[in-house]
């Protein structure tokens, strides 16, 4: 019952973190028609951002300054990079990406070296919140939870209800009918790759510090958030939102479930100390995302929630 | 004699490698209905898209004084030119509501009609004002998109094909509301190819042939004109 209850509660705030990566993420595919490799490395900005604010300043500064950082730079990227690269299509804006990856990657180590820097949880959230079935409960776990769920909401409130919503989610299928109207569809593109990144810095900031602050973190993250927007389906917010959910408990479940291929194939006379029936669920846990990945593609091309094929 | 509202001079497109503009002149003076006709495929819709910086022009094009050819397609809405595509693009997950929203440029500045006052003067609009656009049938699409764009308040409206594909009875219905925009003192440049709506609404009509503008005339004097119809017209 504890494992259950700790479990859902993880899974689901993992859940929320991998959603705010990949609303950005799934925004800008709608808007380029290619995935950003690079979405994944403005993640890892946020987190070194807030960690060099909050060593000056404290972390509730860093918690607004830095994902407005992260939309700056995201921003500048768009209209001076991506904007000229995207008259030469797809595969341009793609290989741009991957470079700014990369470039990223560098710039992070040549900065703050290439090993984790000690980016903490604030001393104010640092105290257990809740203790059940003798277990104490983080309250930065919850933290994280509430910023997750307010940052949805703002989202979905900003789409859906106001009129700058409704021209950005007009924008995104129909942009030439929407430039007609007299809309200013390249800014409104900036601004869209602007938010996306801020999205993604925020859980660099809120993320760094709950999981790890490394060099790595991006390359780590990355492939998981495009499993989040494929499974979900290309474009589709609903859909990233439920894919993350999905996966977020599912990785947390699979990792605390203490059994092995011998407990459950034991009937096929399978023993805990031959190779097969030695390896164990949780060691399979960093396998489910790409498992997903691969059905869903076979199984159903758009995606649970889109509505275009890759 | 006033300035007219749109020149058009020596106007070429390409796609790829084909040539489908060849040298287009046209004028249009504020207020004015004029219609452009002619076969599929002569460049009507090109020379719509050309105008609207959809297709990138080559040659002089002039609206109200100002170079408008190598403009983005929002500053040329915001100029005052209005364009209801073939497609019609209505954006099928919103609202009817939400799509006139959509065409008004500036919240702050009022244009001739508020959503309101649309939805009354279109009685079917305004009975499925909550309904998705998607479910609209083709012929209140085509009203939708017309008033999409009259939210913005253009001085020209550009209104491509907008009685293709729909029931004889509906087509009246859209040419009603055409006569209806032209009657408000917005000047229209309709491409269509039905001359009984054409003929109606037009003081003026342009014929379209390989690219090029091969009659200008009024009505009248195109009525008598059974030879460019045959020529570029009649299938």
């Amino acid at each position: 019952m504890e494992t259950i209850v700790f479990s859902l509660l993880n899974g689901v705030i993992y859940g929320l973190l991998l959603f705010m990566l990949s609303s950005g993420l799934t925004l800008i595919f709608s808007m380029m028609g290619v995935l950003n490799f690079a979405h994944a490395s403005f993640y890892m900005l946020g987190a070194y951002f807030a960690y060099s604010i909050a060593g000056v300043t404290n972390f509730w500064i860093a918690l607004i300054l830095a994902p407005v950082l992260v939309g700056l730079v995201g921003a500048a990227v768009e209209k001076w990079g991506l904007r000229s690269v995207h008259a030469n299509g797809h595969v341009a804006e793609l290989l741009f990406t991957f470079g700014l990856a990369y470039l990223i990657d560098e710039v992070v180590k040549i900065i703050w070296g290439r090993n984790a820097v000690d980016y903490r949880v604030p001393e104010l959230l640092d105290f257990p919140m809740f203790e059940l079935f003798g277990a104490q409960y983080p309250a930065y776990r919850v933290f994280i939870l509430l910023v997750s769920v307010g940052m949805l909401a703002a989202l979905w409130f900003i789409l859906n209800r106001t009129r700058a919503g409704l021209i950005i989610q007009a924008a995104l299928t129909h942009p030439h009918m929407v430039g007609h109207l007299g809309h200013n569809v390249p800014r409104i593109f900036m601004s869209v790759f602007g938010a996306g990144c801020a999205l993604a810095g925020l859980a660099g900031v809120i993320g760094g510090n709950y999981l790890v602050t490394d060099p790595a973190m991006a390359v780590q993250m990355g492939p998981i958030v495009f499993v989040v927007v494929v499974v979900g389906g290309l474009g589709s917010l609903t859909g990233a939102f439920l894919a993350a959910m999905l996966l977020g408990l599912m990785q947390t479940f699979a990792v605390g479930i203490d059994a092995s291929f011998a407990d459950i194939f034991g009937w096929l006379g399978l023993s805990a100390t031959s190779e097969l029936g030695g390896i164990t669920i949780a060691s399979l846990a960093p396998m489910i995302p790409f498992l997903m990945l691969v059905l869903i593609l076979m199984v159903r091309p758009r995606g649970l929630m889109g509505d275009r094929e890759l | 004699m006033t300035e007219p509202m749109l020149t058009v001079k020596d106007l070429h497109a390409f796609y790829g490698k084909s040539h489908v503009l060849r040298g287009v002149h046209m004028e249009i003076m504020p207020g004015e209905v004029i219609a452009l006709l002619g076969r599929n495929g002569v460049g009507r819709s090109t020379t719509a898209k050309a105008i609207m910086g959809e297709v990138p022009p080559k040659g002089e094009i002039t609206f109200k004084g100002q170079r408008i050819d190598g403009l983005e397609s929002y500053r040329i809405a915001h100029l005052g030119l209005g364009y209801v595509p073939e497609s019609r693009d209505i954006f099928p997950m919103m609202t009817v509501r939400e799509n006139l929203i959509l065409g008004i440029k500036d919240m702050k500045k009022p244009g001739r009609w508020t959503i309101e006052e649309m939805l009354e003067m279109f009685p079917n609009l305004k009975e499925r004002a909550d309904n998705l656009a998607g479910v609209l049938s083709g012929g209140e699409k085509q009203m939708l998109t017309m008033c999409r764009t009259l939210m913005g308040n253009p001085d020209l409206i550009i209104i491509d094909e907008p009685t293709e594909g729909l029931a004889p009875k509906i087509v009246q219905q859209v040419g009603d509301m055409i006569a209806d925009i032209a009657r408000a003192g917005v000047a229209i440049l309709l491409v269509e190819q039905k001359l009984s709506i054409a003929l109606r609404i037009a003081a003026r009509v342009y014929v379209m042939g390989h690219g090029e503008i091969v009659y200008e005339g009024t009505p009248e004097d195109f009525k008598t004109r059974a030879d460019i119809r045959k020529e570029w017209l009649e299938v």
